[in-house]
């Protein structure tokens, strides 16, 4: 469980990124802090492993404050993937996976034989392990970056717009394994996106921000879309121009089958046959 | 060939000596540069101290500056020390700026996701911008290298024995031959140095290397 208690940050400059800022995050989900650049957003998730201090106000991890905690020991307990990846451009990929156990004196062969078994686990080929990172596309560096977030088996992973870099089809795909991931692992995960839409796909809960690290709404991806707290939120989400609203039309002539459509009646899916335990899916 | 077969012990003594005056300044300058190239990627203030503190040292003609040491160190006029201090200084002059250089190099985000990862100050340092600096160092330090060879020579107008010797010694007995033989084992021994400077870096940056295949798939 992390918590923020009125956490403020003023940053030299003056810029106010976060203003009495009080959250809780609770543990083994996946929160996903969304807005635009500039809203604290990422402040709030440095300031987890203090790689920014808070100005006033406390961040716990399990009820103690992290303030109070070694930085270096803090940062190596808990994950972290980064944006461009943040690999060590000097260090090969199986050296990269063992970043942190290396740093913590784990014996090198011992540290790259399990950095090889969590290459098989975020899906990256083990011939890979002794290239270099600009060896690898954009997509196998992301991987990289994740297992070497999980190589010291932290409780937390901090995820900073990790899949931002990469294009569509290849965030699909992370995506996809990350939550596939998470089913398997049920770490606490704080993610910081600006798309909405990665948001929904990756959250146990969302918050939405306005600037100045002020909550806009926070909830299930459910709710946030059934019942957007105001037009700032609404518009986020994309609920104002109709984004959100789906229309089911009956195919008679097609065995009966009822079609999702969005709200110029283009088609986006087909209503599934069963329930899922969660109210009808739509198949797309 | 016939002074050369006549003086072969002579040769070798004055090449081994002057590869002895070049190697002691050419690691020293490389060893001090380093926390002072990285001190100037800490603050400006600092930054702009060791690039013109580096220039200006460099401007210094070196046979004042021979003249001078012994009256600012304790040596005598004659001493080797006094050469190998100022080949040092000239050394750190250069390399300092290269080190700022090769510091700056490194990517910001290399250095935050080091630190936001858990590398303590010192592993960074070590482990992440040193080797990162390590291109930009080599470039330096090979200009370096050719340099203290170069000036090695001068160093015998206060009495160094070394390949310049044979440069003088030639030019006032007119003998064309010692030249040429001092002009030549110069030049080789500048070369051998870089080679093995070239070695060394590819050897430590095995990252650098830009044979093998680079395959990239998704």
């Amino acid at each position: 469980m992390i918590e923020f208690r009125s956490v403020s940050k003023e940053f030299p400059d003056g810029t106010v990124a976060v203003e009495d800022f009080t959250f809780m995050l609770p543990s083994h989900k996946t929160t996903v802090l969304v807005g635009s650049s500039g809203c604290g957003k990422t402040t709030l998730l440095r300031m987890v492993n203090r790689m920014v201090e808070p100005t006033s106000g406390q961040v716990l991890i399990d009820d103690v404050d992290v303030a109070t905690r070694d930085k270096v020991e803090l940062r190596r307990s808990i994950g972290y993937v980064l944006q461009a990846s943040g690999l060590l451009p000097h260090w090969r990929v199986v050296d990269n996976v063992a970043t942190v156990p290396l740093l913590e004196g784990t014996p090198a062969a011992q540290a790259r034989e399990e950095a090889l078994v969590l290459m098989d686990k975020v899906g990256l080929d083990r011939s890979l392990a002794n290239r270099y990172p600009r060896q690898l596309s954009g997509g196998q560096q992301q991987r990289v970056g994740v297992a070497r977030a999980l190589a010291s088996d932290p409780n937390i992973l901090l995820m900073d717009e990790p899949f931002g870099a990469v294009d569509p089809i290849v965030r699909a795909d992370l995506q996809v394994e990350l939550n596939r991931l998470q089913r398997e692992l049920g770490k606490t995960i704080v993610f910081v996106t600006h798309d909405i839409d990665e948001a929904f796909i990756l959250a146990d809960q969302v918050v939405i921000f306005r600037k100045g690290g002020v909550i806009a709404q926070a909830g299930t991806p459910a709710e946030i879309m059934a019942d957007p707290a105001d037009e700032f939120v609404a518009s986020f989400v994309g609920a104002d121009k109709g984004k959100r609203d789906l229309r089911l039309q009956r195919r008679a002539d097609d065995g009966g089958r009822t079609v999702v459509v969005d709200k110029d009646g283009r088609p986006i899916g087909v209503l599934s046959e069963h329930e899922d335990g969660q109210g009808a899916g739509a198949r797309t | 060939m016939t002074w050369t077969q006549n003086n072969l012990d002579l040769i070798v003594e004055l090449t081994l000596n002057h590869v002895r005056l070049s190697v002691i300044p050419i690691v020293v300058s490389f060893l001090l540069a380093i926390p002072l190239g990285w001190l100037a990627t800490r603050n400006s203030a600092l930054r702009t101290l060791v690039i013109t503190g580096g220039s200006l040292l460099y401007t210094i003609p070196s046979l004042p500056l021979f003249v001078i040491l012994p009256l600012v160190i304790p040596t005598r006029v004659l001493d080797e020390t006094n050469l190998i201090v100022a080949l040092i200084i000239y050394g750190v002059a250069l390399m300092s700026r290269s080190a700022a250089d090769g510091f700056a190099s490194v990517e910001r985000p290399t250095l935050d996701a080091s630190t936001a990862v858990g590398f303590s100050p010192a592993a960074r340092f070590f482990r992440v911008e040193l080797p990162l600096a390590g291109p930009v160092l080599l470039a330096g330090i090979r200009v370096v290298s050719v340099s203290t060879i170069a000036l090695v020579s001068v160093g015998i107008i206060i009495g160094s024995a070394n390949l310049g010797t044979l440069f003088l010694n030639g030019k006032q007995r007119g003998i064309l031959e010692e030249v040429v033989v001092g002009i030549v084992l110069s030049l080789l021994v500048a070369l051998v140095f870089d080679i093995i400077i070239v070695r060394l870096g590819r050897l430590l940056m095995p990252w650098t290397r830009k044979d093998g295949p680079v395959v990239v798939t998704r």
